[in-house]
């Protein structure tokens, strides 16, 4: 019974993939069919060729992949450091620290983003990817947390021990909690690059030229231009969503782990 | 045990300080410091490019009373995460529950009805106007089989926020994860006890079960409810706000203001509005969860 009900639920959720896969393999002429063909005659798998010619999707790609990984690599080494003076280190303020932290995830980014972006206009680094990059090497409430919870439950007696062994606070934080770290480390990683990949607000204010545009920006403007062409704009969603699906199904339990960590022991 | 004034911990200091510097750094420039030219703007007529004009309150008369978009933001807004989030854990909840059954096939199900939890931004909004497309779309198509006519969906200003809030229960798999975890966290004696008493499943559900896991609905709450108050791609990229301002959510009214009219004074205020609007709405959850959060710690005090 519960089966039935699982596997029913599981198919409605499927079915949207399913859509958009079937959608980016047809020809124009078979997507405005009724009733729909799912799965088409002639597989048109030139639609995902069409698309890089049609605009410069790989140059959106490459975009996107530089600007992901900076975040990636600055979320990683920024919110790793902070997380270890709130769960390893001892320091007057620290708590008060931690609460302010805390308190900064109430605080929607609307508020903040119009002065970030007048300082930025007047820095002259519109349409340059320091705007989008540089905060992300500077911590982040949500991510801190989540490794601060994790750093907590390894032993404190392993930094002792390693304290009398004469290592520095950062020789503990570099040999002992690091390397213990990996589980949250990846979790980490890939909440940031799903957040990163899929930034669509970001590039938007940020992101001007063309030659500079996300995926996100592109898809959009590939919207605009072609907006009854669902063929391809499926495909070019496909293409999109591609990394994020894959990034899941190979590192799924990252992803479980850190959930249950922000959301259970919190 | 180490004395407190030794070299030892007189570095463990300066270090816990160095080590959150990235943290106190980003805080300071961008958090305090925008936060107050927030502030500051909010007073002003700014477009960026001449110097901010001081204009008092006017804004904030401007948006509390004499701008009905405001009005209709802030309730379309409110419908939207009213609406969907306590949707989204309900569903969420009874998926959760299912698969707590020492169900077989528990890795395939989570993975299911995670996966579209994790894909967001502008190919999810895409792919959603194109299965509520009016004429070859999923849905319609689907229902001409039965010779029914569906509506314009995101066309139509009656269905376009339904359209909206259908497309967010994609994600109730956001969720399952937490509660699986909440759930197994339930201490089995309890049940054991229980089931002594003579109590049915049912019984168990609702004495046990649910009072034992509503710290993690709680959390989803609040934190459902934070960020669906912010909900901005899907309203650009599948309706615009329209037809008729049916979608003109908070956030894309703010960007429009800012970012198109480069009204950044007026846009500042609708910013300080939603972060009001938020703090009410949690700090209300929050309140309300004396009345039905329990937690197990409580229990012992009994």
């Amino acid at each position: 019974m519960s089966h039935l009900v699982l596997v029913a639920g599981g198919f409605f959720l499927m079915i949207p993939l399913a859509w958009m896969l079937s959608t980016s393999l047809k020809s124009l002429g078979t997507v405005m069919s009724l009733p729909p063909e799912w799965i088409p005659r002639t597989f048109h798998w030139e639609n995902y060729a069409d698309i890089f010619r049609l605009v410069p999707f790989g140059k959106y790609v490459w975009n996107t992949v530089v600007i992901t990984l900076l975040d990636v690599v600055g979320k990683i080494v920024s919110c790793s450091l902070v997380a270890f003076a709130f769960a390893r280190l001892r320091w007057r303020g620290r708590e008060a620290m931690f609460l302010i932290m805390l308190a900064t995830m109430m605080l929607p980014p609307q508020v903040t983003m119009i002065p970030q972006f007048v300082v930025f206009k007047h820095m002259e680094l519109i349409d340059t990817i320091v705007p989008l990059v540089l905060p992300n090497w500077l911590g982040g409430p949500f991510l801190t947390f989540l490794l601060r919870q994790f750093f907590m439950s390894i032993p404190l007696d392993l930094d002792d021990a390693a304290r009398i062994d004469g290592a520095s606070n950062f020789g503990i934080y570099w040999r002992v909690v690091l390397p213990l770290s990996k589980p949250a480390l990846a979790a980490v990683a890939i909440f940031m690059f799903n957040g990163s990949w899929n930034d669509f607000f970001g590039p938007l204010i940020y992101l001007h030229s063309r030659d500079k545009y996300t995926i996100a920006l592109g898809l959009r403007s590939f919207q605009d231009q072609n907006y009854t062409e669902w063929h391809l704009l499926m495909a070019a969603s496909l293409v999109a969503m591609l990394p994020v699906v894959l990034i899941f199904f190979f590192a799924q339990k990252y992803f479980i782990q850190g959930i249950v960590f922000t959301g259970v022991k919190g | 045990m180490i004395p407190p004034s030794s070299p030892m911990r007189r570095r463990e200091e300066r270090d816990g300080w160095l080590f959150a510097s990235p943290w106190l750094l980003g805080f300071l420039l961008f958090t305090v410091g925008p936060m107050i030219a927030s502030a500051f703007f909010a007073f002003t007529e700014y477009d960026v490019l001449t110097q901010p004009k001081w204009v008092g309150w006017a804004n904030f008369d401007k948006a509390l009373t004499d701008d009905p978009k405001v009005g209709q933001a802030l309730k379309v807004t409110s419908i939207y995460a009213v609406v969907s989030v306590p949707l989204q854990i309900l569903l969420g909840l009874c998926v959760a529950l299912l698969l707590n059954t020492r169900i077989r096939g528990l890795q395939f199900y989570r993975t299911v009805y995670y996966l579209p939890s994790v894909l967001s931004g502008v190919a999810v909004a895409l792919l959603w106007r194109w299965i509520y497309a009016p004429n070859f779309g999923l849905i319609n198509s689907f229902l001409a089989r039965f010779d029914i006519v569906g509506p314009g969906w995101l066309g139509d200003k009656d269905w376009a926020l339904t359209s909206m809030i259908g497309m967010s229960l994609w994600h109730v798999g956001g969720g399952i994860v937490i509660y699986l975890a909440g759930l197994q966290g339930v201490p089995s004696e309890l049940y054991e006890a229980v089931r002594v008493d003579g109590a049915g499943r049912g019984a168990a559900f609702w004495h046990i079960t649910l009072p034992m896991i509503t710290p993690v609905l709680f959390y989803n709450l609040v934190i459902g409810i934070i960020t669906a108050l912010q909900i901005f791609t899907q309203a650009l990229i599948m309706t615009n706000g329209g037809p008729h301002e049916a979608t003109l959510f908070i956030v894309l009214y703010l960007y429009r203001n800012a970012f198109q009219f480069f009204k950044m004074g007026y846009a500042s205020v609708l910013a300080w509005i939603l972060f009001g609007y938020i703090l009410i709405l949690t700090l209300l959850v929050y309140r309300s969860s004396g009345f039905w959060v329990f937690y197990a710690g409580e229990l012992k005090s009994r």
